[in-house]
């Protein structure tokens, strides 16, 4: 397996008049080629500020970065955060590629669609107009743009939002990069529309080999596509799991939470189960664990202390790990009930 | 295109029909009697009912209206016999507090404040867009200060302060720009008497509205530079450069044209201030001198103009804005 990129103890801050913003806080995790990485979380909790970082695209002065996060720029890996203006601007597109959460406001409203693609293509390749206007049909073809030669000539206005998210994608592969991230890319579409663009996705991953890192909320969208799972939590990664274990085998109170929270329509009760209180704020995070104010389940470790320490990423497997201050034994004995239930 | 372009032209000959007739409608219904105007201290009952026989302040209304229209485009004839005297079309009417056609006197004014709006437009833009940018791109640090420095002073100063002060300390306590008394020379004729006649005026018509722009385009230099498509510009390894003069100048430019014209097209109805400070014979006087001797031909032909001008460069900024931004494009 070639990995791809490598995110190790990322911490992300922004200065604010009020303080110190802590929004990514000790973020570690791989993408290897040829698999989705979801990084899942509500609004606020470090998912976007994780993949702008890789990318390079914080206003300047404005983040704080450590840690380090190595691309892996066909062969040689990167670390992004150590690199100059110049060696970033260098990899983006060409080793990593990105789409974003609105297609209807990602695309230049007065160039053509064509031409806005070939400009991807030139950035990186100078002077090769006639090759890039080629291969921004092909791409366009690819990703299922029907008379790619006529629709190059148009403007974005003239697309709907889900052909808008194919020509970004068609954009994102200009560069043939080995790795996308696609920032809740089916966010703003409806939902035939999304399967549509996850579908398309997943052809492309099995087709290039890429490797995707899903940035998403949508435990749906999750299931359907990815093979790896990061839940975030106020900046940090609460749970890391194979996608059958997030969804069979939860291990973070948190990670349960979010699944009851799913509406259902089989649920006879008409009340959604939301995770009780609301995210702690990033720039006083509390000294323990960052979810025990809202947590059902902290009466269960009485003596380890949510409220005083902070837990550490910890799993008896080593593909599955969690924090959690309870025994990861009850856990398992106790959310087995709650999964049951849910999938019953 | 050529339909929406037909379609506009009938527009905006209907409006200005309509705005001529309510102009025309306003200066009837006024407490002056037109031919009592045109004539002096001494003037007996005679005269003034020959004058309105001349000049066809005894037809109704309507009639007058229609011989208003006409003479646009047949020319006008006063009179009769060897006492006539007729100003060709396009004729606006005539004055008799300066005996001469209207379309005469505007057409001496028409190319001094032209050429006055003109140099303003450039210079305004070019300092506004440039300042703009300036501070846009140094946000938040000295140039961005010093340029808001200059928009205060530049707002908070009327023209006829800053034209005044020019005119005093450049022109008279200086003397780096003499003062012309030839009058006004085209740019064909002589380009450096041209420069220096106009270069004042443009400065103080320029610096307010140079403020202005200033202010605009940093603002929307900014707003454009959060957009989600200059992140895609960003994110496809386009440069910083690229970024801000290609991508983001670009959406900008848009809003600032339509501005422009607009201003421009009040200038053209007359400077008033900045032409009287320099002793400038554009529209500007002409509509101030015939407003204060009831000069109603003058006044009418000046405001139907005005109404003209404005409504032209409407079409014409509609036009541009579609050539600058595909989602308004006519196909």
């Amino acid at each position: 397996m070639t990995e791809l990129l490598r995110i190790n103890d990322l911490k992300v801050s922004f200065k604010t008049d009020d303080g110190l913003v802590h929004a990514v806080d000790g973020v570690s995790l791989t993408v290897n080629a040829g698999e989705t990485v979801a990084v899942v979380g509500e609004s606020g909790s470090g998912k976007t500020v994780t993949s702008l970082s890789v990318m390079g695209l914080h206003k300047k002065g404005q983040a704080q970065l450590s840690g380090s996060i190595s691309v892996n720029d066909h062969g040689t890996f990167k670390d992004v955060i150590s690199l100059n203006d110049e060696e970033i601007r260098d990899i983006r597109g060409r080793a990593v590629a990105m789409i974003f959460q609105d297609p209807m406001s990602s695309l230049h409203p007065f160039y053509k669609i064509g031409n806005q693609l070939a400009e991807a293509y030139l950035v990186h390749n100078r002077g090769k107009k006639k090759e890039a206007m080629v291969r921004a049909l092909e791409m366009l073809e690819l990703v299922g743009i029907p008379e790619p030669k006529k629709r190059a000539e148009e403007f974005p206005h003239q697309f709907s939002g889900g052909m808008r998210q194919r020509v970004m994608i068609a954009m994102a592969l200009m560069n043939s990069p080995q790795m996308l991230i696609a920032d809740e890319p089916t966010t703003a579409l409806d939902v035939t529309v999304q399967a549509q663009i996850l579908t398309l996705l997943e052809k492309l991953k099995k087709e290039f080999n890429m490797g995707i890192l899903l940035i998403t909320h949508d435990l749906g969208v999750v299931a359907q596509v990815a093979d790896r799972v990061n839940v975030m939590y106020a900046g940090r990664i609460i749970e890391e799991a194979p996608v059958d274990d997030i969804f069979y085998a939860p291990l973070a109170p948190y990670t349960l939470g979010l699944l009851k929270s799913v509406p259902r329509v089989t649920a006879n009760n008409d009340r959604l189960k939301a995770i009780p209180g609301q995210p702690p704020s990033l720039i006083n995070l509390p000294v323990g664990c960052p979810f025990a104010p809202r947590c059902e389940y902290k009466e269960h470790s009485a003596e380890s202390g949510c409220n005083t320490t902070r837990p550490e990423l910890l799993g008896t497997s080593a593909t599955h790990r969690a924090r959690c201050h309870i025994p990861e034994s009850l856990r398992q004995e106790l959310f087995a009930k709650e999964v049951k239930e849910l999938l019953a | 295109m050529l339909k929406f372009l037909s379609q506009r032209a009938i527009f905006a000959i209907l409006t200005i029909l309509i705005v001529s007739a309510v102009v025309f409608g306003i200066f009837s219904i006024l407490p002056f009697d037109p031919a009592a105007l045109t004539c002096g201290q001494r003037c007996t009952d005679q005269i003034i009912s020959a004058n309105r026989i001349r000049l066809g302040f005894d037809k109704p209304i309507y009639e007058q209206y229609w011989l208003f229209l006409s003479g646009i485009f047949l020319g006008r004839t006063y009179g009769t016999g060897s006492a006539a005297f007729t100003c060709p079309a396009p004729s606006f009417g005539y004055s008799f507090n300066e005996n001469a056609c209207v379309t005469n006197m505007i057409g001496e004014a028409l190319p001094i404040t032209i050429s006055l709006a003109i140099g303003a437009l450039i210079m305004w833009l070019l300092v506004g867009i440039g300042l703009g940018i300036i501070a846009a791109k140094f946000k938040n640090r000295w140039p961005d200060t010093s340029s808001s420095v200059f928009v205060l002073l530049a707002t908070s100063l009327p023209t006829f302060v800053t034209g005044l002060a020019l005119l005093i300390w450049v022109s008279i306590k200086w003397k780096w720009v003499p003062l012309s008394l030839s009058g006004y020379t085209s740019l064909f004729e002589n380009p450096f008497k041209f420069f220096q006649y106009f270069i004042l005026p443009w400065i103080t018509l320029a610096i307010a509205y140079a403020a202005i722009y200033t202010r605009f385009t940093r603002a929307a230099l900014l707003e454009t530079l959060g957009e989600d498509y200059i992140r895609t510009a960003r994110a496809k390894g386009v440069g910083e450069r690229v970024v801000f003069f290609k991508h983001t100048l670009r959406a900008v430019l848009a809003p600032i044209i339509t501005l422009a014209g607009l201003d421009f097209a009040g200038l053209i109805g007359g400077a008033i201030i900045t032409e009287t400070i320099f002793n400038l014979p554009g529209l500007g006087r002409l509509t101030l001198r015939s407003v204060y001797e009831f000069d109603l031909s003058v006044l009418l032909a000046t405001t139907i103009l005005a109404a003209t001008v404005v409504i032209l460069m409407n079409l014409i900024v509609d036009l541009f804005y579609a050539v600058l931004d595909p989602r308004v494009r006519i196909t």
